[in-house]
């Protein structure tokens, strides 16, 4: 994307995505009431992915933005999960 | 106008209508930017080494020789805060990366020059918070470079403030690398594709990713020992649950892709410099531009090898040691490639080469030397002797002090318009690694006998090794100062220097000397091959 163009998002588009946050904003508190054993944690983690992506995605434009912008950021989220995923060769069998 | 007579950026302010020392303090140039950075860097480079003689000299002889034990506790921590976190890091990058990176990629500045002007100012931030910490609360820190806990966290000494000075350090070198990122992709000349980019800047911009990604790590583990001492939140602390073991991943997960910052700019500058003097087009261009990528990938996943004594688990011991050789290839391609360009090639020794060629022999070793601390088994032997201290000022002093170096003397004639005398330069550069050798490679045997490293006294068999060391750092310090002397009298000399003093083939060589504000009067033209010498060759006078 040329540095001149910008991208609005309509209404519509961002009242969708802010009742889909809410929506999964409830969710999190209703499964912190329910014992799911080991897979409390991964669900809870799921759902604040998700809403990170929504809210990465539309209200900071990266799914308008160019691919040297998209490049970075997936590089950026391999990065740290490589920095947390290699302390576990440590945490995991210590 | 022509090019001769086009005024230098000296001679234009840039916001215009600055004058005095307002056209510095808020200038927009890049170029002034990294001349202020040049001056700023060589000021704590002179405090740190003034240091670090000190430090030799106390270990001159066994038992007090100029300072007090907690003195020399604060000397190797200050010597160590200094030269990492406010020459070494910012160094070339900073320096040379903002004066010659636009240049090289055919643009007249960085894509954020305000940002530019920004970074400079929290560089001098960083250091003013450094002195600060000297002088108030428990005075000079004690904990070395590295502020491992608990000792950071339980020390009466000033830690807080020396570690907010290195946050803020570090957000100028992110703000630098987000600036060098988004002026590669987003200015350089139209006609340049990515394979037409010199390595300099190609080396700048692996640095750059190192810098933004990695940085944001320390960044948060200094705050985090902040608030361990303010707020007592037991992170790493295991009687409240905390982990110590968890601060040095924190920490070398920033602290060794450091390294990698520290030396790929100076793998830059030599790659720039062989082939300029060597009259011959690089060898493997590529494939040194994608082991700089590679370095900088694969030096991000090799954190824990710093850690093999710490308690880790026996598996991660493994998996980083076998990451730790995978970098060995990266660089070992780049040192074949410069020793291919030189074979057969017509030489024309200088001052910026000799400086080149001695990065590559005492880089080489202090590579080599890395696998041995890489390797989990020898590295018990050695962990935290004196071969680490030997081994690591090879690769930083040896490898990107020397090239820095080296980038003073390639690109001093261009920044200044001025040439040095050569000879001076040669008497010096002989004089500084005579001396480096004589002061560290005792340390290596030092180190193998188990003298420990940051010790205020050793064993009377140690006393032979570290007389040596003294002596050879006395000659390191009077080279180093001789070269700077030899560079600052060329401002008395006044002797001009031709815009392509060396017969350099990047655009830096293509404009005045010192450039003019804009850097290129005219768009400049785009080599299909950047090192490619075949203009330069016709137009020079045959002997």
């Amino acid at each position: 994307m040329d540095s001149g163009e910008q991208h609005l998002s309509s209404y519509a588009t961002l009242a969708l995505v802010l009742v889909a946050l809410l929506v999964l904003t409830g969710i999190t508190v209703a499964v912190s009431y329910v014992d799911l054993g080991r897979f409390n944690v991964p669900l809870t983690l799921a759902i604040a992915s998700t809403k990170v992506s929504l809210v990465l995605l539309y209200f900071m434009h990266l799914r308008y933005e160019g691919r040297a912008i998209r490049v970075s950021f997936i590089g950026t989220i391999c990065f740290l999960a490589i920095m947390i995923g290699f302390t576990f060769w440590d945490v995991a069998f210590r | 106008m022509t090019m001769a007579t086009i005024p230098s950026f000296f001679e234009t302010p840039a916001p215009a209508g600055l004058t005095g020392i307002r056209a510095w303090l808020l200038t927009h140039d890049h170029k002034r930017l990294g001349l202020m950075y040049l001056w700023a860097v060589l000021f704590w480079f002179a405090v740190a080494m003034i240091i670090g003689l000190l430090i030799r000299i106390e270990l001159m002889t066994m038992g007090r020789t100029i300072m007090s034990a907690g003195v020399y506790n604060s000397a190797f921590t200050l010597h160590g805060v200094i030269m990492i976190f406010l020459f070494v890091i910012p160094g070339i990058p900073a320096i040379f990366g903002n004066f010659f990176l636009p240049i090289q990629l055919g643009t007249d500045d960085v894509f954020f020059p305000r940002l530019n002007l920004f970074s400079w100012y929290l560089y001098i931030l960083g250091g003013v918070l450094a002195i600060v910490s000297l002088f108030t609360a428990g005075g000079f820190p004690d904990t070395g470079w590295t502020f491992y806990v608990p000792f950071s966290i339980g020390t009466k000494h000033n830690v807080p403030l020396t570690v907010f000075a290195a946050f803020v350090l570090g957000m100028s070198s992110m703000l630098t690398g987000l600036n060098f990122i988004t002026t590669v992709h987003r200015k350089r000349a139209p006609d340049m594709g990515w394979m037409q980019i010199p390595l300099f800047t190609w080396s700048l911009y692996a640095t750059a990713w190192v810098q933004l990604l990695a940085t944001p790590v320390i960044s948060i583990t200094l705050l985090l020992v902040i608030a361990e001492r303010l707020l007592n939140i037991g992170l790493f602390d295991p009687a409240r649950g905390g982990d110590p073991i968890l601060y040095q991943h924190l920490f070398w997960m920033y602290s060794h892709p450091a390294v990698y910052v520290m030396i790929l700019p100076g793998m830059g500058v030599v790659s720039e410099i062989i082939p300029t003097f060597s009259r011959k087009a690089i060898f493997g261009y590529k494939a040194i531009v994608f082991s700089s990528m590679g370095i900088a990938i694969a030096g991000s996943l090799v954190w824990a090898h710093h850690m093999y004594t710490s308690g880790m688990s026996d598996t991660a011991i493994f998996v980083f040691s076998l990451l730790t050789f995978l970098v060995a290839i990266p660089t070992a391609v780049k040192v074949f490639s410069w020793v291919s360009t030189l074979y057969k090639a017509s030489i024309d020794m200088s001052p910026p080469l000799l400086y080149a060629l001695v990065f590559i022999y005492l880089f080489s070793v202090g590579g080599l030397t890395g696998l041995v601390l890489g390797a989990a088994g020898t590295n018990i032997h050695v962990h935290d002797t004196h071969f680490v201290v030997a081994h690591f000022h090879f690769t930083m002093f040896g490898g990107t002090g020397f090239a820095f170096f080296a980038a003073l003397h390639y690109w001093w004639p261009k920044m200044f318009g001025l040439m040095y005398n050569f000879r001076r330069a040669y008497i010096a550069a002989t004089l500084a690694t005579v001396g480096f050798l004589f002061h560290y490679v005792p340390m290596f045997v030092l180190g193998l006998m188990g003298m420990p490293r940051r010790y205020y006294d050793y064993l009377p068999q140690f006393a032979h090794g570290n007389g040596l060391a003294a002596v050879g750092a006395i000659l390191l310090v009077a080279g180093i100062v001789l070269m700077f002397v030899n560079l600052l009298l060329s401002f008395r000399s006044r002797v001009p220097a031709p815009a392509n003093p060396w017969g350099g083939c990047t655009l830096e060589w293509t404009v005045p000397s010192p450039p003019p504000l804009h850097n290129f009067p005219l768009q400049p033209s785009i080599q299909e091959y950047p090192y490619d010498f075949t203009e330069i060759l016709r137009k020079a006078p045959r002997s």
